[in-house]
């Protein structure tokens, strides 16, 4: 069953299978969702759930966001989003969605966003490959060619410096090592997009289905 | 807050049977080596050389010599294949890091024992 969740990700560390090998894991604390709004065909035009996670001051929240989750009679959410999967539509208006909706072994999609590195070079933008740094060589970090003369200008794609990072990544296939509801935290293996704090949606995995 | 949460998802795997040792000590390490459906355990004893990380990711390499060649392992202290680790001879050093013990003598390598209360 394709399924979704929010949480934040709090950071890594390592824990042990039961054959005693070391495993690292992405810690991703996942309060419990509450599900503010149900989109269907007949008033949208398309069918999703909508969740909120996150407590936030009822001072910041505005009075629309007041009044949506109002309806709901929950406190307003830090982060809202929606869950696009025919299967979550079985969800009830306020239900909570909480951790225990993964299990161990599942495979799930990570989003987030990836961490901001500023203005890069081509090097650690695209992989480029770097230029002898002495014996009279004139070419050390450089774009390289900028391609031919013929053209009269630059193709699109030509990889150039500019900003780098800060950008929604999807990390797929991953691999659920626990759900634990007790601290409502969802265990997950090897690393996920972004820094330490920030958002996270996880959703049931695309391609890997699960055995 | 966060890392307080680690700790507690990490809570499970921590030991808490774990003698005191620091680099410069004897440590004999009791390791089960699973051969096929059978497990068995072996002692594993030299120099604890450091200690690194902390919480449920704390490793120790042990040095010892085998056979005149120098064989290095790290454990994870926490780890289950860990049966047990006893404390043989507390050393005298001065270092948290003994890397500089690899490049001397086996005689210039000596460490003075520490008078334990």
């Amino acid at each position: 069953m394709a399924k979704g969740i929010l949480g934040r990700k709090v950071g890594m560390t390592q824990v042990f299978d039961t054959a005693g090998k070391l495993i690292p894991v992405t810690v991703i604390e996942v309060t419990p969702n509450v599900v503010l709004q149900k989109k269907t065909v007949e008033t949208d035009g398309y069918e999703a759930v909508q969740l909120g996670f996150g407590e936030k001051r009822a001072k910041l929240a505005n009075k629309p966001e007041q009044g949506h989750v109002a309806k709901v009679g929950t406190t307003p959410k830090r982060y809202i989003h929606e869950i696009r999967f025919p299967e979550m539509m079985e969800c009830e208006i306020g239900q909570e969605v909480k951790c225990d909706i993964f299990a161990a072994g599942e495979y799930v999609d990570v989003t987030g966003t990836s961490k901001g590195k500023g203005f890069s070079g081509v090097i650690k933008r695209f992989n480029f490959h770097r230029g002898p740094m002495a014996h009279g060589s004139k070419y050390h970090r450089g774009t390289g060619s900028m391609g031919a003369t013929g053209p009269q200008h630059i193709h699109k794609g030509k990889g150039m410096p500019g900003r780098m990072g800060g950008e929604t990544v999807t990390m797929q296939n991953l691999v659920v090592i626990k759900a634990d509801l007790e601290n409502n935290v969802l265990l997950i293996k090897g690393n996920v997009p972004g820094a330490n704090k920030s958002f996270l949606i996880i959703k049931s995995a695309v391609k890997k289905q699960t055995k | 807050m966060s890392q307080q949460l680690i700790a507690k998802v990490t809570e499970e795997f921590i030991k808490n049977d774990i003698p005191e040792f620091r680099p410069g000590d004897t440590v004999k390490v009791s390791v089960k080596i699973k051969e096929g459906d059978r497990e068995r355990i072996q002692a594993y004893e030299g120099l604890c050389l450091k200690k690194q990380g902390g919480g449920v990711s704390e490793t120790f390499t042990v040095r010892k010599m085998s056979y005149g060649i120098g064989v290095e392992r790290t454990f994870p202290v926490h780890s289950p294949m860990i049966a047990k680790i006893e404390v043989v001879r507390y050393g005298k050093v001065r270092r948290a890091n003994l890397g500089y013990i690899r490049g001397l003598s086996a005689k210039a390598s000596r460490i003075k024992e520490k008078r334990v209360k």
